[in-house]
């Protein structure tokens, strides 16, 4: 292979059902980066970028990962989307009202993960035939993978049982 | 080519022998965090994430093949777990939901860590792998495959496909510690499988040596003392947690201790062979 090398890759990314372009791009660059730093949405946050924190969390074809443990190039034909696509300026979504209603924010800087964590939990949750209404166990555990330094996470279980009940 | 997401097997296959310098990924959740932290150059990605023949899994005459691409969410399902618990139980304790929902048992074995959670799970039941390059396919048992921590058998242009294995009769268990629940690398993990047609126990030890170690003392040990009929341990288990150590060469480093590991090998193991025989 002579053509095995180019530090300037062009694809296009479907985020938030919106085409992005994607060019002069390095060939391991995470999904995080591209989103942060070449498509100007920061709604997902950049910490740990080794998939211990959560900060990141996107869905990608419908399932929840940390966009910094995808290479961006290898997710060109998936649907991925991101905190930007949680309601809009005008009206938050169940999720985000929940988390203003509990206080379940202080610093805020891993809302973003929560907030997809949470939508994803909801939304596999309804699927679920026999799940209780809230399982407070089973909300600990889809949300092993999000830290938070400030809250203590009682209040975004609080928020999880508002974002449930308004769910129903 | 810089980046390719081959669809089929043969594609995939094609371009890492086109391309020896091809980073292959998968999951991506122990590349990625290399190649973040600049620890990994990249020159060009072959990705297996759209690969149709390595997803799935399926059962046939009393076996289990499971496609490499399947991730641990998957395993973690009950339609699998109602067939290979102890795997499932592995499956669940690897990372956090976002890292299951990426991470691949294929992963788990081509990264080969003493510590990966399914692997003790996999050499207990004596696994079969199936590779496959450009030009041929092989089938290697799994303690073959491991050849060293982080070190395995896969050579230039060959892709792990599927692992296969046995469909056990009997309780099984997977126990793992670690500094909490969620998001942890073990420190020690055991695996044990009744096996009650062969009357037998299959033990596999993880993070207590080199590679993932098979607990064969403990095994021959299972034989004798276990009341076959009632299926209840009537032998001493001070004796069996004894065995278990000895099958086990933790070392020290920057987890644990070789002390700890040994301590706390034989009572995940003691404490797993209680829940399979009760």
């Amino acid at each position: 292979m002579t053509d095995s090398y180019s530090p300037h890759p062009a694809y296009r990314l479907m985020v938030n059902g919106e085409p992005h372009d994607v060019s002069d791009a390095w060939i391991g660059e995470s999904l995080l980066h591209v989103l942060r730093e070449r498509l100007e949405l920061p709604g997902a946050k950049s910490a740990c970028e080794q998939g211990e924190c959560g900060s990141c969390s996107v869905l990608v074809d419908g399932v929840l990962v940390c966009a910094c443990l995808v290479a961006a190039v290898t997710v060109a034909d998936a649907d991925i989307r991101t905190v930007e696509s949680c309601g809009s300026s005008q009206s938050l979504s169940v999720v985000q009202q929940a988390f203003v209603d509990a206080g379940a924010v202080q610093c805020g800087f891993c809302t973003p993960g929560l907030i997809m964590a949470v939508q994803d939990l909801i939304d596999r949750g309804i699927q679920l035939p026999h799940a209780s209404p809230f399982d407070e166990l089973a909300t600990r555990e889809a949300l092993s993978g999000n830290l938070c330094r400030c809250t203590g996470y009682g209040r975004v279980l609080d928020a999880v049982a508002r974002a449930v009940e308004a769910s129903r | 080519m810089i980046a390719a997401a081959p669809l089929s097997l043969a594609d995939a296959l094609r371009a890492i022998a086109d391309d020896p310098f091809a980073t292959v990924i998968a999951g991506g959740t122990d590349l990625m965090v290399q190649i973040n932290a600049g620890r990994r150059p990249v020159t060009s990605l072959v990705s297996l994430r759209n690969v149709a023949e390595l997803k799935g899994w399926s059962t046939e005459s009393g076996n289990l093949r499971i496609g490499a691409g399947c991730s641990y969410s998957e395993l973690e399902r009950p339609d699998f777990a109602a067939i290979m618990p102890a795997l499932a139980q592995a499956a669940r304790t690897v990372g956090s939901p976002q890292i299951r929902n990426a991470g691949t048992i294929g992963g788990n074995l081509a990264t080969a860590s003493p510590a990966g959670d399914t692997l003790p799970v996999l050499v207990a039941l004596d696994a079969q792998l199936e590779i496959a390059s450009s030009s041929a396919t092989r089938s290697i048992a799994i303690s073959d495959f491991l050849v060293g921590p982080k070190q395995t058998d896969l050579r230039q242009g060959e892709l792990i496909v599927a692992i296969s294995v046995p469909v056990l009769r009997g309780a099984q268990e997977f126990l793992k510690v670690g500094t909490r629940n969620a998001m942890v690398i073990s420190v020690a993990s055991v695996a044990v499988l009744a096996d009650l047609d062969a009357q037998g126990v299959r033990i596999g030890l993880g993070t207590v040596g080199p590679t993932v170690l098979r607990g064969a003392r403990a095994e021959a040990w299972t034989r004798s003392n276990i009341d076959w009929d009632s299926n209840r341990v009537v032998g001493n288990l001070d004796e069996f947690v004894a065995l278990v150590r000895s099958d086990s060469h933790p070392i020290d480093d920057h987890r644990s201790t070789k002390r700890y590991r040994s301590h706390a090998i034989g009572i995940c193991a003691r404490r797993a062979l209680q829940r399979v025989f009760p």
